[in-house]
């Protein structure tokens, strides 16, 4: 119970005082089992005016756990396509946590090819297509003219592709 | 053997280094912030090495099964080339992280006013963050560094069991031992100190107190010497439980100081990981 004393104290200082999400961001693993959850309710009591600023500063200023925080709740968040920069510098990462996340319901705002692109490094280095939001809707031609490419250069290494961009090939008609 | 490497610069150290560390029993580390060799000119590079230093650092670590944990500070060197001073208001955010243990390594290089300045301003922020504090000694004028050293750790008003003065020889250790602060040594191929006389330092000190790192880097080291060195303390009539105390329990006890140690899934006292076998996810 004292852990939501602390959370819900947390996210009062930071509706009255914006800036005070910095410490109790990085902070929230220490108070709260469920960090991913705490953090999100701080990002919800900030003012939506300021939301944007600090979405980029604390995903910039982020450990990994605290990008994957930002990455999570963009979907949650009353936003536009402000915060697309940010999918971008998580798909150039090789973190695959933080690839995974920027797969999530906010890709949305992803142009298709940069979508196709994430989706390709996913297969690239293994990391389930199962958390890729609207996999089957978006898939396309294209992207399956990518993994089929992918997986011509792994058979002539004598190398396999996963199994789920397989059972992906079979799907896109 | 279950080993907790203490002080090692992973950044500097290839894949093939996780693999040995692992198969040897390491199954954590600490990565202080420190320079790189070539000195850096402006704070951009430093939060780009911070940020390293908790991201891809401890995820590539997690490749092998290795906890990494790091402390964060402006180093002594670079503290004094005024472009790399506004480091100094970067490290509060980073001591804020999780996977921040310490503030480190601070303290002397070549005991200027500049290094003064900057030893105090965080021994203050440790103070503050309520963080343990890694403290390196300089490699000239080591006995009247490590002096000078332990007087501004007694003015700072930092509980000295919060403390570890680093890089200790032969010459050095009776003073830090003297002064309630941790003991650390730097186990090298030729320069510091080597696995026998470590042995010795622990024969005339005893166990408590002290960290036997590696301090392995971008120069010549070898990120195995903990190893050899408990290897060295078995063979001259320690006893497994002395060589657990020393690798692995000291420095658990020190940096569980922060509250920020987690070590959930490597802490278990189970047969010793084997090199490439434990390989988990990415690429």
């Amino acid at each position: 119970m004292e852990q939501n004393a602390w959370l819900t104290d947390a996210v009062a200082r930071v509706g009255a005082d914006p800036p005070a999400i910095v410490r109790a961001f990085a902070a929230a693993g220490r108070h709260c089992p469920d960090v991913i959850g705490a953090r999100t309710r701080l990002l919800r009591a900030l003012p939506a005016d300021v939301l944007p600023h600090w979405i980029d500063d604390l995903y910039r200023h982020g450990d990994p756990n605290e990008k994957l925080a930002v990455l999570t709740a963009l979907p949650l968040l009353p936003l536009g396509a402000e915060a697309v920069p940010l999918l971008h510098d998580a798909i150039r990462t090789n973190d695959t946590r933080l690839l995974t996340a920027a797969l999530g319901p906010y890709a949305r705002n992803l142009d298709q090819h940069a979508w196709r692109h994430a989706v390709l490094k996913c297969v690239f280095l293994a990391v389930p297509l199962t958390n890729v939001h609207d996999l089957d809707q978006r898939a396309d031609r294209e992207l399956a003219a990518m993994v089929a490419a992918l997986r011509a250069e792994r058979e002539a290494a004598g190398r396999q592709l996963p199994p789920d961009a397989h059972r992906l090939l079979d799907r896109i008609p | 053997m279950r080993i907790f490497d203490p002080h090692i610069h992973m950044t500097s150290r290839t894949t093939d280094d996780y693999e040995r560390m692992a198969a040897a029993g390491v199954r954590a580390v600490v990565e202080p912030a420190f320079w790189l060799g070539q000195p850096r000119t402006n704070p951009g590079s430093f939060a780009d090495y911070f940020d390293s230093l908790v991201g891809w650092e401890p995820f590539r670590a997690a490749q092998f099964g290795i906890r990494h944990h790091a402390t964060i500070a402006l180093n002594p060197k670079e503290a004094n080339d005024p472009r790399c001073r506004p480091v100094l208001d970067l490290v509060p955010r980073y001591l804020d992280k999780d996977s921040v243990v310490a503030v480190g390594e601070i303290g002397y290089d070549s005991m200027t006013p500049e290094e003064d300045e900057a030893f105090t301003a965080q021994l203050a922020m440790a103070v503050e963050y309520e963080l343990p504090a890694l403290v390196h000694t300089p490699h000239r004028d080591k006995a009247h560094g490590v002096k000078r050293t332990l007087d501004v750790v007694r003015e700072s008003g930092i509980d000295p069991g919060r403390v570890v003065v680093d890089h200790l020889n032969e010459v050095t250790v009776a003073a830090v031992h003297d002064s309630g602060c941790w003991m650390g040594f730097s186990i090298y191929p030729d320069t510091k100190m080597s696995p026998p006389r470590m042995v010795e330092i622990l024969r005339e000190h005893g166990l408590d107190r002290v960290l036997v790192n590696s301090a392995a880097d971008w120069g010549r080291s070898d990120p195995l010497l903990t190893l050899r060195t408990g290897e060295a303390m078995l063979a001259a009539g320690f006893s497994d439980d002395d060589v657990d105390l020393v690798l692995w329990r000291n420095p658990v006890a020190f940096y569980g100081q922060s509250g920020r140690l987690d070590l959930s899934d490597v802490a278990d006292t189970g047969p010793l990981f084997e090199g490439s076998s434990i390989l988990r996810g990415g690429s």
